[in-house]
């Protein structure tokens, strides 16, 4: 785009400085730094809760906390990294700041409730948090009953409040983003020329507008039987304790590609810009993203293949699971051959990208060990389910998000990184989360369930987990490393160009960091996503 | 792979099928993570870039190989679904010639009763080489009862019956763990099974002190709730006779068929309102919380005893 | 793919985009809507009053969606319960007072027929209809909510209220704790809805200010149209509550 003139002193972070600007701001670009700064927050409180179950976990006897406290641990630390870490993270962070730029807008559709789902955010924070002051919880994030409707002496009925509200906030953010694809989308961008970022927000955003409404009416219904003993879950009362884990997992297996497909999303965005090449097979991959969010509906039972769930539900639930390992693979792939014959740069997001690209095969391959419903038999609720899905969120989501993040820093602050540093950050998170998760697997095949706060005295048991616990401490490291050299960018980095990674879309082609209104004039677009052409004259800094 | 510390012991008739699958599976796992691997590295090494304005070539895609890669992993993936269906299936459902036990989990033990009515807590003695049905109950919330030896789990849900069954066939002694969270000693509701050649259990069963059978205990039960003033053997009684109830199809009042199993036993007699069989009146009291699920399982177990008294009672209560 | 060329790409300068490898997504500045509408209701983010009255009906559509699925919710554990326990779905429905629950359903109807009148009286700008119709919804929806009140009301008497109050009518003690569930389920999904049509008398009130001040027209009807989704939405899961809840024990008895 040819058109926005350099002119640096009307960006998004200028003026109006102060607080209160920045808390009444209607603008995404602002919205999305509160999110960063909120959610970055809690990863940290949700990484110290990890920390505290690692450490309890390097002896056999659980001897470091009671079993009460480690039992709060886990519960937490689940509930804080899922729904105040994990689904806000990269549609609220990178989505709302990207999204409304690379499709030409200039803000979402409705910038105040785009707020408004932060202050929603905040507020089912804070409930939780008083939750965690007044008793802690203690029913896994999982909140079965009717253990969390008649049995946990833990402040159960404060946190799915929080979680309640919480969940208004991804709603809202869902529908923003819908609203925004559809109809705010510059002259030209039409469906098929969209970056598949954007694609993967919107069947996210589809994913958060069905799925989270029924969590919320869930964790309300927890709330009312356990403040009133409706005997909706209570099998004394005639209820049926396995509802409630129908229902649970209806959102919850959904939820888990909240996580994952905006992950999937960045990992377009990346593998494209740094081999500098249109992705391979742009349809299949952006089918591939409605195609899992549509499945993902449909394979909730899978959680419940021993809950005295019909065996022939259990057959149907299995099939389709089967089949979400088909638009998964077909991304993989795609990726994969996207770098063939590409200009593969080796700056770091590339690191990220190799590290996403390993870890989440290995997550997305040990999903049909788990699908596959005889071996689930041995492999549920063991630790096996727990290396799993640290895989796809941990080695998937967060990998992507941080690697989205490195990419997309310079835009969003104008300020260059260090190199060094996130190439170091990228190698320690995924050697050290290797060491963490996979000996998990090996615990899992042993039989070692989850959620114990002491497990059996043999070396073989002792010597993973170990392994795991030292492999936390070296994640924790390749965590904390940004966290340094990103702050430091901000006060001496140098100044970012527009375009420092060379790449494609419109977000590339406002000045970084972009002005409040994004475009100075409205932007035409005339050409697909990815349209890398040979430029020698043009020199690339970067 | 008895000797592998990375596998727990194998120690039924599933063992070396389950294991089987999983290396199955990790096979393929492996292969798909070795490609991708190598793939990604070599083309991100030997396609680098090697001056600053250069791009990758022109390339949009290719519907063979996007076919292939839909195709291929389907295809793997169905395997996969039917092997481990198939297993499930034979997993989920009890042999005939099963002899039963009855185990209950309640915060934070088992209870465990034999057939010959010797109880244990937090041990259960089996012998090898028989299919043992296992009848799971829980007196509080959900527990799972799982024997990574065997490579068996079954939760315990309140207010349901569940089974699983397994065949022993390694004499030793194995975990028992309760699998499915259930607060806060979670990790103490651990246990041993010990498997035992037959004669060896039998021994050990004599030396046990029996407090009856289950059906003993059923029997005696049956009659000091009083449920023998209404559930006559004949069709005399106000309720219907339960004389060969066990498997029957039971026609309810308000047009329902259901199959006497043991979760329609046990809805009747703690929930008895929940199905009325038909030419009956609902005047039957609810038993929840009044009998315990031992009693409850002692109860079924003698019902399930009670033979058909007369081919004209048999056909319809 | 065309090969690549410049010649592609006409009006590509570049300027100031000093390192764009990238291609060249925009060309330059599109004059279709370079000049804004003048309305002062057109937020800066949209290009004209269609667009935002588009966003903003979907948006409400897409809302809407999540409230089916809120409900859903419900109405599944509903469906769930309601075939375990037929008998005690039947005998609760009994409780009900199916006059009162179609008299309500008979407000809300005409309270939509009010509200479309609204919406039209805004897009044709007749000032005083809008004023009329969106008094009238706002009245037949307190009739509605006071209805609720003397229902609830009765049953906190009966002692139907689910919790430790709660007390099986005669003769039903046996079935009490399956009633409770049905009641639970009651007042959970007529509570929730009444709560919505709280919400949607606030909204209503909203609108009438701005109503009042004459801010609809042909021109600009977006909140009353927004507003007026959502009140029909709210009347239409009444729609499918009476009949769940009240009617139910007309088609009960053996065989039902």
């Amino acid at each position: 785009m040819a058109t926005v003139p350099q002119q640096e002193n009307h960006s998004y972070l200028g003026a109006p400085y102060g607080l209160a600007a920045w808390l009444l701001t209607k603008d995404h670009k602002r919205i999305a730094i509160l999110y960063l700064i909120s959610i970055t927050i809690f990863f940290a409180v949700g990484g110290l809760f990890a920390a505290g179950i690692r450490l309890e976990l390097t002896t056999p006897q659980g001897d470091l906390w009671t079993p009460d406290m480690y039992n709060k641990l886990f519960t937490l630390h689940g509930v804080v990294m899922i729904f105040f870490f994990l689904i806000p993270s990269i549609p609220a962070v990178l989505g709302n700041f990207m999204l409304p730029i690379m499709i030409g807008a200039k803000d979402l559709a409705f910038p105040r409730i785009n707020l408004l789902s932060w202050y929603i955010y905040v507020a089912g924070a804070i409930i939780t948090l008083a939750a965690v002051f007044s008793g802690g919880l203690d029913t896994g994030w999982t909140f079965y009953t009717p253990y969390s409707s008649i049995s946990s002496e833990t402040a159960v009925t404060t946190a799915a409040i929080g979680v309640f509200v919480t969940g208004f906030s991804s709603i809202l953010t869902g529908l923003n983003f819908i609203v925004t694809v559809h109809r705010m989308r510059a002259p030209g961008m039409t469906w098929f020329r969209l970056p598949l970022f954007v694609w993967a927000q919107y069947a996210t955003s589809l994913v958060m507008i069905l799925g989270t409404p029924v969590i919320a009416i869930t964790v309300l219904l927890v709330a009312a039987e356990r403040a009133l003993h409706l005997g909706i879950f209570d099998p004394k009362l005639g209820g049926d304790p396995v509802l409630f884990q129908h229902l649970f997992w209806f959102y919850s297996h959904p939820a888990v590609y909240i996580m994952i497909l905006p992950g999937m999303g960045v990992m377009s965005e990346l593998v494209a810009a740094v081999s500098r090449k249109q992705v391979f097979g742009y349809g299949f991959v952006a089918f591939s993203s409605l195609a899992i969010a549509i499945l993902g509906f449909l394979v909730w039972g899978h959680h419940l293949f021993v809950s005295s769930q019909s065996i022939y539900a259990g057959l149907v639930f299995s099939i389709i699971t089967m089949l979400v390992a088909v638009p998964s693979a077909v991304k993989t792939f795609n990726w994969a051959a996207t770098m063939y014959k590409g200009s593969v740069t080796w700056e770091s997001p590339t690191y990220w990208v190799l590290g996403f690209m390993g870890l989440f095969t290995i997550g997305g391959l040990t999903g049909l060990f788990l699908a596959t419903m005889g071996l689930d038999i041995h492999l549920t609720d063991t630790y096996f389910v727990v290396a799993h899905f640290h895989y796809i969120m941990v080695g998937g989501a967060i990998m992507a998000y941080m690697g989205g993040l490195h990419f997309y820093w310079p835009k969003m602050t104008g300020k260059m990184f260090s190199e060094a540093g996130a190439k170091a950050s990228a190698i320690l998170v995924f050697v050290g989360f290797n060491f963490t998760f996979f000996p998990q697997f090996l615990l899992g095949y042993l039989g070692m369930p989850r959620r114990y706060h002491a497990y059996p005295a043999e070396p073989i048991w002792q010597v993973l987990n170990v392994l795991s616990s030292a492999g936390a401490s070296i994640l924790a490291l390749g965590y904390l490393l940004p966290a340094f050299y990103f702050t430091y960018s901000l006060f001496k980095g140098k100044a970012a160009p527009a375009n420092p990674w060379g790449a494609t879309g419109l977000e590339w082609q406002v000045p970084s960091p972009p002005p409040t209104f994004n475009f100075d004039e409205d932007p035409v677009v005339n050409e697909p996503a990815y349209h890398y052409k040979p430029r020698h004259e043009v020199h690339v800094n970067g | 792979m008895q000797n592998i510390p990375l596998f727990p012991p194998s120690a039924s008739s599933v063992a070396m099928e389950m294991d089987l699958l999983y290396l199955f599976i990790t096979a393929v796992s492996a292969f798909f993570v070795v490609l991708v691997a190598a793939l990604t590295l070599i083309f991100a090494v030997k396609y680098r870039r090697r001056h600053p304005d250069e791009v990758g070539a022109d390339i949009h895609g290719s519907l063979v190989l996007e076919l292939t890669w839909t195709f291929i992993p389907f295809v793997l993936s169905m395997v996969m679904f039917v092997w481990g269906a198939d297993l499930f299936y034979r997993l989920a459902r009890p042999p005939a010639d099963a002899m039963d036990m009855f185990v209950v989990g309640k915060q934070w033990m088992w209870k465990v009763q034999h057939p010959a009515g010797v109880r244990e807590i937090n041990q259960m003695h089996v012998p090898i080489g028989r299919n043992v049905r296992i009848f799971l109950g829980s007196e509080d919330v959900l527990h799972d009862y799982s024997i990574p030896a065997f490579r068996v789990k079954m939760d315990a849900v309140p207010g349901k019956i569940t089974t699983m069954w397994f065949k022993a066939t390694q004499a030793g002694t194995y975990h028992i763990f309760c699998a499915e969270y259930c607060g806060t000693k979670h990790s103490g509701m651990i246990g041993e099974v010990i498997a035992m050649e037959p004669q060896d259990y039998e021994a050990w069963l004599a030396g046990g002190r029996s407090t009856g059978t289950p059906v003993e205990n059923g029997e005696r039960l049956f009659s000091t709730l009083s449920c023998n003033t209404c559930h006559k053997p004949d069709s005399t009684g106000r309720g219907p006779s339960l004389h060969g109830v066990f498997g029957s199809t039971v026609q309810l009042a308000d047009g329902r068929k259901v199959v006497a199993d043991e979760n329609y036993l046990r809805e009747s007699i703690m929930n008895s309102q929940a199905k009325v069989v038909q030419g009956f009146q609902p005047i039957m009291p609810a038993f929840q919380g009044m009998v315990s699920e031992e009693n409850l399982m002692q109860l079924i177990a003698y019902i399930k005893t009670l033979k058909p008294a007369a081919p004209a009672d048999a056909v319809k209560k | 793919m065309a090969k690549p060329s410049t010649a592609l790409r006409p009006g590509l300068g570049e300027t100031s985009m000093a390192h764009s490898h990238a291609a060249s997504m925009g060309a330059p500045a599109h004059t279709a809507h370079a000049a804004h509408d003048e309305n002062p209701n057109l937020q800066h983010h949209f290009y004209s009053m269609d667009q935002q009255l588009e966003a903003s009906v979907l948006g409400m559509w897409v809302f809407l969606v999540t409230e089916v699925m809120f409900f859903g919710g419900l109405f599944m554990a509903y469906i769930v319960y309601r075939t375990m326990y037929p008998t005690a779905w039947i005998e609760s429905s009994h409780e009900l007072n199916v006059y009162l629950g179609g008299i309500n359903t008979a407000v809300l109807i005409v309270s939509s027929f009010t509200m479309a009148m609204a919406v039209r009286s805004a897009q044709t700008g007749w000032r005083t209809g809008q004023i009329f119709n969106l008094i009238g919804t706002m009245i037949l929806g307190s009739t509605f909510l006071v209805i609720k009140y003397f229902e609830y009301a009765a049953k906190f008497t009966h002692h139907l209220v689910p919790g430790p109050h709660f007390q099986a009518p005669a003769g039903m003690e046996a079935i009490g704790n399956q009633m409770q569930i049905f009641f639970a389920l009651y007042f959970i999904m007529t509570g929730i809805h009444a709560a919505h049509m709280v919400i949607g008398i606030v909204l209503m009130a909203v609108i009438l200010v701005m109503a009042w001040r004459g801010k609809f027209g042909p021109h600009y009807y977006t909140p009353v149209e927004v507003g007026g989704l959502y009140w029909h939405f709210v009347d239409i899961v009444w729609i499918f509550l009476f009949p769940l809840l009240y009617l139910l024990g007309f088609h009960g008895g053996p065989g039902a």
